[in-house]
């Protein structure tokens, strides 16, 4: 049997990026512990409409961790008190009845907020197209594993490839840095065949948008690893900076213009 | 040609300049301690106050040391552009904000740590490196008896010589010099100056666990054996040996001599 619980909850409200927002108490009553957070804010949402006022705008999606469309700092840390998992597979019976939940959304200058705790993250998409992606010849499709590939190299590509575009590195970083989601994106092309041949330019594309978006700079604090939902590793920072460093000083060369 | 930012206006450059300059003082802070441990001989300053000429005349080291006082320069002010560009980056803060839960205080601090090494340096330069260079620390005599190698020591005048001298009379060594030994053992009888030190020097241990490290992974170095052993370096050498090892330094001067 399902326990329910009684809960305070300090949600930031904000209309639009244009206006100022404040934090507004509203009790979330008769939640049940297996619920999952986001479900707890349908209930509350409901509850809302049913009076007439404006439910809670949030983020989500697939609600299986996989999408990464849902967000929230809940009591300071992304995602909530747990590690390794999305909003979406929190549950309530991580918090007690009578607690008092503070939800904010994702902050940083590149992350304006759009309504309430919704974020807009284009500007993750705006790095992605900047040199996120491989080009590729048209024609038959190849034979499955034409191209050897060592399978530590290939697990290692597939590990950086498992990010989810969150955000919650950015909202867990003193410094609002996006580089733990810049450097996972550059290292799943990077490590592989199939990504050499915009591998010096990718790196120097994804970084100068970085750059353009206004994140913040890295200090290695950890914390983006420690709540990556996905345990993206650091080391993919550090194979970022070579991957910079070795563009600029050694393979300035191989930079084509990209327009 | 790449139409991409020039590596220095980007945050990575700018990275790297705080990640270069800062192994360099690492470096510094190796010599700068093992040059000084001749403070804790017992010689009134005979060996040290050699040594501190030596260091302020020699033309290789006064190279390195402008390349060092641009260093800390550099160090600081990308620093502090670094910190301002990261608090634009957010805006508006979180009202929660449970930093502890995944990132060590010190990675979170950097700054803070840094101003007190930075207003540290600022009093320890004037008190030594600035009335060294003044005429602001007494002179001493050392005459040492080549025979029995005794050596007899007295305050003089500076008008008496230039600098630095060493001749030998009647088998008798003289050594004229500033003595900055002097200087270092009145101002640690100062509790206030050695409160101070001291704690400066826990703030140094406390950026070099952080710091040491983090110039690596900003390099790029990441290595299944190497890493560990920065790792240890960080920790054991920059963040233990050496703040102790400066900081017993004035404890020593107001407590044993
Ligand atoms: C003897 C003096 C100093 C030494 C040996 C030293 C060493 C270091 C090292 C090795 C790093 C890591 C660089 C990296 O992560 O890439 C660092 C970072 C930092 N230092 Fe210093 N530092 C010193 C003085 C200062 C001063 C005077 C300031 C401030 C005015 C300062 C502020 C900072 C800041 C804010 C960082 C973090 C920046 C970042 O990681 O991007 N440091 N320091
Ligand atoms: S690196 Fe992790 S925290 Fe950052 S966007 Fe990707 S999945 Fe989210
Ligand atoms: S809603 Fe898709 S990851 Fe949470």
């Amino acid at each position: 049997m399902a326990q329910h619980m009684n809960l305070t909850l300090k949600v930031w409200r904000q209309k639009n990026d244009k206006t100022k927002g404040k934090f507004v108490t509203i009790q979330a009553k008769d939640i049940a512990d297996d619920m999952s957070f986001l479900e707890m804010l349908d209930v509350v949402n409901e509850d809302l409409t049913r009076k007439g006022e404006d439910p809670i705008y949030f983020d989500h999606d697939c609600r299986e961790g996989i999408c990464g469309m849902c967000s929230l700092v809940i009591n300071g840390r992304p995602h909530g008190p747990k590690y390794g998992i999305t909003t979406c597979q929190l549950h309530m019976r991580s918090f007690h009845d009578g607690q008092t939940i503070v939800i904010e959304p994702w902050r940083a200058a590149a992350f304006p907020v759009l309504k309430d705790l919704a974020v807009d993250r284009t500007s993750f998409d705006r790095i992605q197209q900047a040199g996120g992606y491989v080009n590729v010849n048209t024609g038959g499709v190849p034979d499955a594993n034409t191209i050897p590939i060592p399978k530590r190299i290939a697990d290692e590509a597939f590990e950086s490839a498992t990010c989810i575009g969150c955000g919650a590195c950015v909202a867990a970083c003193k410094n609002a840095s996006a580089m733990l989601f810049v450097s996972a994106k550059i290292s799943q092309f990077a490590l592989l065949p199939q990504g050499q041949t915009e591998r010096y330019e990718r790196a120097q594309a994804m970084i100068d948008q970085m750059d353009a978006e206004g994140f913040g700079n890295c200090t290695n604090t950890g914390a983006c690893e420690a709540e990556c939902p996905k345990g993206i590793k650091l080391s993919n920072i550090a194979r970022m900076n070579r991957e910079y460093f070795g563009a600029k000083f050694f393979r300035e060369e191989d930079v084509h213009t990209h327009s | 040609m790449s139409n991409s930012k020039p590596v220095l206006n980007s945050s990575l450059g700018r990275k790297l300049i705080m990640s270069l300059t800062g192994i360099f003082l690492c470096l510094f802070l190796i010599v700068h301690l093992i040059g000084n441990l001749q403070l804790f001989k017992n010689d009134a300053g005979y060996a040290f106050n050699q040594y501190a000429y030596f260091m302020t005349h020699f033309t290789p080291i006064k190279v390195v040391s402008y390349l060092l006082y641009a260093s800390i320069i550099l160090h600081a002010i990308y620093a502090l552009v670094l910190t301002m560009k990261n608090k634009a980056a957010r805006p508006i803060g979180y009202a929660q904000f449970n930093g502890a839960a995944n990132s060590k205080w010190n990675s979170r601090n950097m700054g803070i740590l840094g101003t007190i090494i930075l207003v540290f340096l600022a009093t320890h330069m004037y008190n030594f490196w600035w009335k060294y260079h003044n005429d602001q620390v007494p002179y001493v005599e050392y005459r040492t008896d080549l025979a029995t190698g005794e050596t007899a020591v007295q305050e003089i005048q500076a008008t008496e010589f230039n600098d630095y001298q060493v001749t030998v009379e009647n088998n008798v060594e003289i050594i004229k010099a500033r003595d900055l030994y002097k200087q270092v053992d009145f101002a640690f009888q100062n509790i206030g100056i050695v409160i101070f030190y001291v704690l400066a020097m826990a703030a140094l241990s406390f950026h070099l666990i952080h710091g040491f490290k983090s110039a690596f992974q900003t390099l790029g170095v990441s290595h299944k054996k190497y890493v560990p052993i920065i790792e240890f370096l960080g920790v054991w050498v920059f963040g233990i040996i050496i703040p102790i090892g400066f900081a017993l330094m004035p404890l020593y001067f107001y407590f044993v001599k």
